[in-house]
């Protein structure tokens, strides 16, 4: 069996699934809810570039560069909202977010 | 060949993955996410996407990975308090991620196969990274300033969020000391002698 599209796709399938389990069995840790949600983005960039690779067009590439700039851009944002938050409550648990209030 | 070299790379990419999402210390976790980084790539360049890959390497395990470890040793945090709950979350969310997957199983293979795939990684050009540049800054240049506005506009949030200002502490301000006259801070006075002021 040669290397193809699908293998591709299974594989980003199978990253996406377990950042979004990533985000379920994490419920506390939000730096690690951070990762999983990188490790979606990750999948979401392999499945543009293998999709852009196998129909021989170079779109798929620029857009998957886009995606890239825009997970850093939230890497960045993420984490400086994570320091103000701990900086006030003096934890990160996500649970008690909803008693800020603003 | 590729085919042993896709399914090594794949497979180190899925069992980081998990370890990501499985480790009890978020160091460890960062330090499976650069692998799974550092993996991807490899893949990407199986694909022939060679430019997009050393990007992934760059920007992902050279900036935002360094970022991550920064936070993650600069917080203080009791890492095995949060990590409590795992067990708990475990079955719900295995189960959320076996629907998904099965969802994502079924529509692909209830899709058509396009048929003839054309592998093409520089279409219209020699290497990669010139097909890229060739459309990057002609057709798609507006997206590409979007994208540098998106980067300052994180970068200038990242500072406000971050920034604080401490009234305790004392600061020298150079135009407040280069706005003082003498009538503001000397007065003159002439006691008759024998008074106080």
């Amino acid at each position: 069996m040669e290397l193809g599209l699908n293998h591709f796709l299974g594989l980003s399938a199978a990253l996406f699934t377990i950042g979004v389990v990533g985000i379920f069995v994490n419920r506390k840790n939000i730096i690690v809810i951070l990762m999983a949600i990188e490790l979606i983005l990750l999948s979401v960039n392999l499945n543009l570039i293998a999709f852009s690779v196998y129909s021989g067009t170079i779109e798929g590439q620029i857009f998957a560069m886009l995606v890239l700039t825009v997970a850093a851009a939230e890497a960045a944002v993420g984490l400086a909202i994570l320091v103000v938050y701990f900086r006030n409550r003096g934890d990160i648990s996500v649970e008690n977010v909803d008693l800020m209030k603003g | 060949m590729a085919l042993i070299a896709f399914w090594t790379l794949a497979t180190i990419v899925v069992a980081s993955a998990v370890c990501v999402i499985a480790a009890r210390n978020p160091v460890h976790s960062v330090l499976w996410l650069i692998l799974a980084f550092f993996t991807s790539a490899g893949l990407l360049v199986l694909l022939g996407a060679e430019f997009l890959a050393m990007i992934l390497v760059v920007v992902y395990v050279g900036a935002v990975m360094v970022l991550f470890l920064f936070v993650v040793m600069m917080l203080d945090v009791d890492f095995v308090e949060l990590k409590k709950g795992f067990l708990d979350y475990l079955p719900f969310g295995l189960l959320v991620g076996v629907i998904f997957l099965a969802e994502i199983v079924l529509a692909s293979l209830a899709a058509e196969d396009g048929g003839s795939a054309t592998f093409d990684a520089s279409p219209g050009a020699e290497t990669n990274t010139e097909a890229i540049g060739a459309v990057m800054y002609t057709e798609y240049m507006l997206l590409f300033q979007m994208a540098g506005i998106i980067l300052l506009v994180a970068m200038i949030g990242a500072i406000v969020l971050t920034l604080r200002h401490r009234p305790e502490v004392k600061r020298q301000s150079i135009a407040k000391q280069n706005a003082r006259r003498r009538s503001d801070a000397v007065e003159l006075k002439d006691p008759a002698p024998g008074e106080g002021i």
